[in-house]
């Protein structure tokens, strides 16, 4: 057993000759990464606390910054301007229903489909996975797909928005994986043996299995589809129809805020830009505020995905 | 959400049921009849990935045609590589091309170690709570829509009255148009896609770190080692097979990223920096109807993809014995 002396003896002059300095290691290790993930946590926090500040602080002050950690000048101008505002209203109105109409479909057929894709006893089981894996490294690309929508009538329906995208491969290998894990071969064994059939057992057992699982598909897809705005944009040309984040889009980033109000002189011009800032401010808040309020249930919901996913 | 994916399936076990080769083609065709239901809740998912996802890879054809919208996808004439050809000799191509390896390759340099540190870092932290507070605070953002982030780029980086050119000008600085300017538009697109969602993808490498062998981590505080030493000796080799698998997704993904998000972050000004090939295939596609070129050029991006996912793949499973497939 003398081999195992060196190693000790090495170990120990190594703690000899570096004592002080892992001494200190740990706590200048701890004082320098909680300092680095407090700077990460300001710089993630202060933009998004800065333009709600902004959204209800008078516009000269901002654009003069002085508003830096208060309101200056509080004023809900932006909000009621908003809020007057038809295109804002429907597309608000118009999220809220691709969203669930989206999120419905979506969870029903990644549950249907992956619960068939679990059960191991149903014969071609591989050749369907299989068909689906494909599509996960294939694609028709963007212009063979809008071709294949406006040959189906889709285009200025709301189905264009909804159903391109329905079914992600990634979460029918989480539902199936799921399933698999969550609802054992004997339970349907024993189900059968009293007389349920495939439909009886998914509906009566299986899913109520699963809740957690529905539940991470919903949240996944309400966030996926309230966020989502391209498609929208090219499937959709009527502006009646138009979601929440074009509606956004078409405010923010291309700028026709200003366009859409008085600009008769050149000081109510300045006023509608100064006001057309104010009103961005105040529609970042409101479109993300329905995300925000849902925050604490999604946040679990999407770690658990996240994991998931991670560790298939 | 794909991020990982295996395409391997278990094989299928033979059924303790099974009555033997001699009847098998019999019990083959009653156990299809006798699993009718579960075909039946196969089928809405069936039916969607043959209109959505193989019908446009049927028309992907079209790249080798002139499309001709009355025709279809199969009346129209072929005319073999032409379009490829058009589009590799266009004086956009060198421009596209290196767009879009810049900013995907950069892009990738800087944000993906980004998440591994912090997972590394928030891992050790000492008390749960503040880790908890870290996690809620980094993977906030992720929730936030594209179109909200581009908008808030545009608000804080304005040059007439956004925060950081106050910064700028109260610091003595001449004010930046950011959004105006080519040499800005990659720090801003990469930077704004780290804040988003480096918080985010650290709850994978957070998740494979848990499940690292704690007493490994034990061991090595009885042989005084300190924590730095156990994130380089022990958490780095356990987290190194997910972090190839992400390297290896990544790579195959450097024509494919961030398309929306570029799209967002164009200027009329800043184009020389922001067109990539995917913006280019739409703008060519459906803005100027120039189906069958732009299908081409979106086909030549696909094909480019899937050599590098196939090389990267191959690499590292040479490497480190740890792979897609």
């Amino acid at each position: 057993m003398t081999t195992t002396s060196a190693p000790l003896a090495a170990s120990s002059s190594f703690e000899k000759r570096d004592g002080f300095l892992s001494r200190i290691a740990d706590p200048t290790f701890n004082i320098v990464t909680v300092g680095l993930l407090l700077l990460a946590a300001a710089a993630i926090i202060y933009p998004l606390y800065f333009i709600v500040i902004a959204s209800v602080s008078d516009p000269n002050l901002i654009a003069q910054g002085k508003v830096w950690l208060f309101p200056q000048g509080f004023t809900l101008e932006g909000y009621e301007t908003l809020f007057k505002n038809d295109a804002l209203v429907r597309g608000f109105g118009n999220s809220l229903l691709y969203t669930g109409v989206g999120t419905l479909v979506s969870v029903s057929i990644i549950l249907c489909t992956g619960y068939a894709l679990s059960r191991r006893d149903m014969p071609g089981r591989n050749f369907f996975m299989i068909l689906f894996i494909i599509t996960m490294f294939f694609d028709g690309g963007l212009i063979a797909r809008y071709l294949v929508v406006r040959d189906l009538g889709l285009l200025n329906t709301m189905w264009a928005v909804i159903l391109p995208g329905a079914v992600g491969v990634w979460n029918l290998i989480i539902a199936r994986t799921f399933f698999e894990t969550n609802v054992p071969a004997e339970l349907r064994e024993a189900a059968q043996i009293d007389g349920a059939n495939d439909f009886r057992f998914f509906f009566k057992v299986a899913l109520p299995l699963t809740k957690p699982l529905i539940a991470l598909m919903a949240m996944t897809h309400i966030v996926a589809y309230w966020n989502s705005y391209f498609d929208a944009m090219i499937y959709l040309n009527d502006e009646s129809m138009y979601p929440l984040q074009l509606v956004l889009r078409n405010v923010l980033i291309q700028s026709q805020a200003s366009a859409s109000l008085d600009t008769g002189s050149i000081d109510s011009y300045a006023a509608a830009q100064r006001l057309g800032e104010l009103i961005k401010y105040g529609m970042i808040v409101v479109s993300t505020v329905p995300l925000l309020i849902i925050f604490p249930f999604l946040q679990k919901y999407f770690v658990k995905g996240a994991t998931l996913g991670a560790l298939k | 959400m794909t991020s990982i994916s295996t395409t391997t399936t278990a094989p299928e076990p033979t059924s303790a049921l099974d009555p033997g080769p001699t009847r098998r083609r019999v019990s083959r065709r009653r156990s299809i009849l006798r699993s009718w239901q579960l075909y039946v809740l196969l089928l809405p998912g069936i039916i969607y990935l043959l209109i959505f996802k193989y019908w446009p890879m049927y028309g992907a054809q079209i790249a080798f045609r002139n499309y001709n919208p009355a025709d279809g996808f199969t009346g129209s004439p072929w005319v073999g590589l032409q379009h490829f050809e058009r589009f590799i000799n266009s004086f956009q191509f060198r421009d596209l091309l290196v767009n879009t390896l810049t900013i995907n390759t950069v892009g990738l340099l800087v944000a993906f170690p980004v998440p591994i540190i912090l997972a590394l870092i928030v891992n050790q932290l000492p008390s749960e709570r503040f880790k908890k507070f870290i996690q809620t605070v980094l993977y906030s953002p992720s929730f936030i829509s594209v179109v909200v982030v581009v908008g808030m780029i545009f608000l804080l980086f304005s040059p007439s009255s956004g925060i950081v050119n106050n910064v700028l000008t109260l610091s003595g600085a001449e004010p930046v148009f950011f959004m105006g300017d080519p040499e800005w538009f990659r720090p801003l697109y990469i930077g704004s896609d780290v804040w988003q969602n480096a918080g985010f993808s650290m709850i994978i490498y957070l998740a494979a770190l848990t499940a690292i062998d704690p007493s490994l981590h034990e061991a090595a505080k009885m042989d005084g080692a300190n924590k730095f030493r156990r994130i380089w000796h022990i958490d780095i080799p356990g987290i190194l097979p997910v972090v190839t698998i992400l390297f290896v997704l990544a790579i195959g993904n450097i024509f494919n990223l961030g398309f929306e998000k570029v799209y967002l972050m164009q200027t009329p000004l800043n184009l020389e920096t922001s067109e990539i090939i995917n913006t280019y295939v739409y703008k060519a596609g459906l803005q100027q109807a120039q189906f069958s070129y732009s299908a081409a050029i979106g086909l030549f991006n696909s094909v480019l993809n899937l050599i590098l996912l196939v090389t990267f793949n191959y690499v590292a499973k040479k490497a480190n014995q740890s792979s897609l497939w």
